[in-house]
């Protein structure tokens, strides 16, 4: 049983045919070659699989697709045009803010979230911003490095 | 030929990875992300219980589903793919990919699922119905030493994978037999202080956020095997994989794109793996597998898992006379391929950085119900240094003596090195008092001992912890490890036009090995790093290699890379030389000109040396044209960095939580290439040790052999706000071991700040009377101590 949906990812609409069980991060994945949101746990810990659903971060493995039907998607991949790169983007990699990159596109779309919602973060609220994210390689202070310097500098 | 490496123009530098801009817009290639024509998917049936005999496996309802391709049961697979293999030494039960009769831990295959896609094959491994009469299980390796209640390889009696390997002191390296034990007899004897304490390092899960994952595409045509895997030595993977599936290594390739981080854990090539390129070459089709969470808490290898029991012997006054550890180290159901050697590594380590005339070591190795153990960051070293530096902050206790002045009496001195330990290890260089110099003063120690005492008065719980560290980097020789060869390889070639290519058969999973062995090349050749491209993880395009683990990449592959650019320098040298009418050995490279040295732009330029030497008219003599060289690189013996870490608690006495204030260390990984990158494997080390002491434990049940720590929610890594900003510095005492004067840096975080924090904690909760309190600190273990009762 296929259940009909549209969404809009990344500006872009797309009429799918879904099983109703598919999760949205395998329609990124699978369906739509959107390869950039990655799955880290299954459970909605760890944060990889993050993407803005209407502007408000999301966990994509937790959410089924057809729970995003009407609602707008946006991935790591169109957080910037082609060749040029978001702040945020820009910020992890001056920063050194990524290692092996697996939770970096979780991280930064929950840094995009983070800056919207705080747009000059102390460092604490970045700590406890990330409480959603895990990361393994970096002992996050490059993270936090890189969204402070996205906000605009030191505080 | 000598080698040396040019004085840095890039070389120390803080340059951005070339690897961060397709990985911060998502387009990276990790294994999960490839699709190929005709791709099936694998899934596993798993046991449920940790130990039992398989009575009957009923696949005929997952058969049946639509979409289901093929269903292999363990006994059917042990006649395809043989038991897998171990690189060490001692002798190992058989372990199949999937197991054909009996299980042994929770999460071990029993079957497999092929079918058409990753659902559909999640849901016949479901269906299969496996009918397991249950054994009693035993996780506690104590207990399993007595062959109660449970043998679980029979024959293994009483549970004993390693039944005793001694080293140290009055030990026969050869033999392994004790010869004589009366050093050791004499300093506990004149000892005037004793310390003895059982102190365990537990049980941990690695957790790369990547889970591994693993494609194989058998091509029946050609009889070739090529396989992309989440492996940190794509080398040692092909090597297992055509030995266990019957090929050649000239028929197989195994390519490692992306990977999301490793630590150890992917080392192994896993059942699954097997299992995956076995299917591929029976239906001729491409397979995929990608491992869940659940499944990597389960079957993806685990680390530590050692008990000790210490024993120092010191006299009034400090000097520490010798150290004794015996040790049972959990190796858990089965041996993987290094899972038996990790342990002895804890022996290398006894001495730490201090000058200890007498040591001993004893290890046991024991079967229990529970994933293997096999390498994780710091693999024997976190555990050896942080038994030593717990005992010795025990003794700084007992003695009311300053621990840094505890650890300055007992230091091996510069003048010393290279220095052999009473337990036959030879350090490299060394210089420690400066380290511990430098991380005092940047932490202001005397003033945090002030800072601590008055918190103290007004009854808060501040502890102050220090440790200091040393540990075995840049494995080889191949000595160490027989079975695979601990060399490194590259090859480096100039193009026509100028542009650079290199191998390096060590591979990357996080480390930056594209930016930090580009900046290497550009100033060998002194052209731009946007000139230069790094090609590793690829069997197929990188001739030899041994892989990344060990903290070996930048002392073993870097060197490797070094001697292959110097050959092509020879070689672009002899090039040059008829063009300038001047000798090759007054020739230099700089600026992009090879030219006399000192006056390089008199020269000509590298792109025109490369182009003559790929249209040589006329060649030069005794030279053959192209310029494309290699080099294996064997190192003489291993390298040892050191630091010192300092840290800050304070227990809440109403609740018995810990937080982490401050973090002070102090780092020496002798000369450093970037030191971006080497900061951030300081910070990941950090955080992981830091994991270790407040967060992280495995945990079985005792009954059942459950793992009930198999998920994020039940297992905390360290989140953001478990951590202090690190105050770190750093000293340089170089490596005289290999031309780049380095040591590697990729698992001194991790050995140096979990004793550091728990000697904190005990600091802090000394005047309870606390002397020791074993991992991880929970809120509970150190509440119930405040109320005086036990950990």
């Amino acid at each position: 049983m296929s259940v009909p949906i549209s969404v809009t990812v990344n500006g872009r609409l797309h009429e799918l045919e879904v099983e109703p069980r598919m999760l949205l991060v395998h329609l990124l994945r699978e369906e739509l070659n959107l390869t950039g949101t990655h799955v880290g746990c299954d459970t909605s810990q760890c944060g990889a699989c993050t993407v803005l659903m209407d502007g408000d971060s999301a966990k994509s493995c937790t959410v089924f697709a057809v729970q995003a039907d009407g609602a707008s998607v946006t991935t790591i991949e169109g957080l910037s045009a082609e060749g040029g790169m978001h702040p945020l983007q820009q910020a992890f990699w001056d920063e050194h803010g990524l290692q092996c990159g697996y939770c970096t596109p979780g991280m930064i779309m929950s840094g995009v979230d983070l800056l919207d919602r705080h747009p000059d973060p102390s460092e604490q609220e970045i700590r406890r911003g990330l409480d959603g994210n895990l990361c393994r390689c970096t002992g996050y202070e490059h993270i936090v490095n890189a969204i402070r310097d996205a906000a605009g500098g030191a505080k | 030929m000598t080698m040396q490496a040019t004085p840095g123009r890039l070389v120390g530098q803080r340059v951005r990875r070339r690897e961060d801009p397709r990985l911060v817009k998502g387009r990276g290639n990790y294994v999960d992300d490839m699709k190929l024509p005709g791709m099936l998917h694998l899934a596993f049936t798993r046991s449920d219980v940790a130990h039992g005999i398989i009575r009957s496996i009923d696949t005929s309802a997952a058969q049946a589903m639509p979409g289901v391709e093929l269903v292999l049961t363990g006994a059917q697979l042990a006649e395809m793919i043989p038991p897998m293999p171990v690189a060490t030494p001692f002798p190992a039960p058989d372990h199949h990919s999937v197991t054909p009769d009996r299980v042994r831990y929770v999460g071990e295959p029993v079957a497999v699922v092929v079918a058409t896609d990753r659902y559909l094959a999640a849901d016949a491994a479901d269906a299969i119905v496996v009918d397991i009469e249950e054994l009693p299980a035993v996780v506690d390796p104590e207990r399993a030493m007595s062959g109660d209640p449970a043998v679980i390889h029979d024959a293994f009696e009483n549970n004993l994978a390693v039944p005793l390997a001694p080293a140290g002191t009055g030990v026969n390296p050869a033999t392994l037999e004790v010869e004589d034990e009366s050093a050791l007899n004499e300093a506990f004897e004149q000892a005037d202080v004793v310390i003895s304490q059982r102190i365990l390092s537990q049980r941990l899960v690695p957790n790369a956020m990547e889970p591994r994952g693993v494609i194989a595409r058998f091509e029946p045509g050609n009889d070739e095997l090529t396989v992309w895997s989440t492996t940190q030595n794509p080398h040692i993977a092909r090597t297992l994989l055509a030995a266990i599936l019957g090929m050649g290594q000239h028929q197989v390739r195994v390519i490692a794109p992306d990977v999301g981080g490793g630590f150890g854990s992917k080392i192994n090539v896993y059942g699954e793996d097997f299992v995956a390129a076995a299917i591929s070459r029976r239906l001729g089709l491409p397979v995929k597998w990608i491992e869940d969470r659940s499944e990597a808490f389960m079957t993806t290898i685990h680390g530590r898992d050692v008990l000790c029991y210490l024993d120092l012997a010191a006299t009034g006054e400090g000097k520490i006379l010798a150290v004794k550890m015996r040790l049972i180290a959990d190796i858990g159901a089965y041996e993987m391929v290094l899972t038996a050697a990790i342990p002895t590594l804890v022996a290398f380590m006894i001495s730490g950085v201090y000058d200890i005339g007498v040591v001993r070591c004893d290890l046991t190795e024991v079967f229990t119900n529970k994933m293997p153990t096999d390498a994780y960051r710091g693999a024997g070293r976190p555990e050896g240094i942080y038994f030593l530096e717990r005992g010795i902050d025990m003794l700084a206790a007992r003695l009311e003596m300053d621990p840094a002045e505890l650890r300055r009496r007992n230091f091996i001195q510069p003048e010393q090195f290279p220095y052999t330990t009473a337990g036959g290890m030879v350090y490299d260089s060394g210089e420690y008092e400066r380290a511990l110099d430098t991380a005092l003063a940047n932490a202001g120690w005397e003033q945090m001992k002030a800072d601590r005492d008055a918190a103290r008065a007004e009854g808060r719980l501040v502890g102050l912890g220090l440790s200091f560290y040393t540990e075995i980097c840049g494995f080889g020789p191949s000595a160490a490890m027989p079975s695979v060869g601990l060399w490194e390889h590259a090859s480096v070639s100039v193009e026509r036009d100028g542009k650079v290519r290199a191998t390096t058969g060590v591979s990357a999973h996080g480390q930056g090995h594209e930016t930090t062995f580009a900046q290497m090349l550009a100033d060998e050749f002194s052209i731009p790093m946007d000139d230069i491209t790094i090609v590793h993880g690829d069997t197929g395009q990188v001739r030899g290699g041994t892989g990344t683990f060990g903290s070996r990449s930048q002392v073993v592959g870097g060197t490797a890379l070094l001697l292959a650019a110097s050959k092509v320098q020879d070689k672009m040298r002899r090039f040059a030389a008829p063009m300038l009418e001047l000798q090759p050995a007054d020739l230099s490279f700089s600026g992009g000109m090879i030219g006399p040295s000192g006056r390089e732009e008199t020269g000509v330029a590298f792109a025109d040396v490369a182009a003559f030497a790929y249209v040589p008219i006329p060649l030069p003599p005794d030279t053959e044209p192209g310029l494309s060289e290699e080099a294996f690189w064997e190192p003489e013996g291993f390298t040892w960095p050191f630091g010192c870490y300092i840290s800050q608690v304070e227990i809440d006495r109403d609740t018995g939580e810990l937080e982490l204030q401050r973090f002070v260390g102090v780092d020496d990984c002798g000369n450093v290439v970037n030191p971006l990158i080497v900061a951030g494997q300081i910070h990941g080390g950090i955080a992981q040790g830091v994991g270790q002491a407040m967060t992280e434990e495995a945990v079985y049940d005792e009954e059942s052999g459950q793992l009930v720590t198999a998920s994020f929610m039940d297992y905390a890594i360290p989140r953001a706000r478990d951590l202090p900003r690190f105050e770190l510095d750093h000293t340089v005492t170089p490596s005289p071991l290999n031309p780049l004067g380095v040591k590697g840096i990729g698992e001194a975080g991790t050995i140096g700040s979990t004793p550091s924090i728990v000697n904190a904690a005990v600091d802090a909760l000394s005047g309870f009377g606390v002397e020791h309190i074993d991992m991880m600190l929970r809120p509970e273990k150190l509440w119930r101590l405040i109320q005086g009762g036990d950990a």
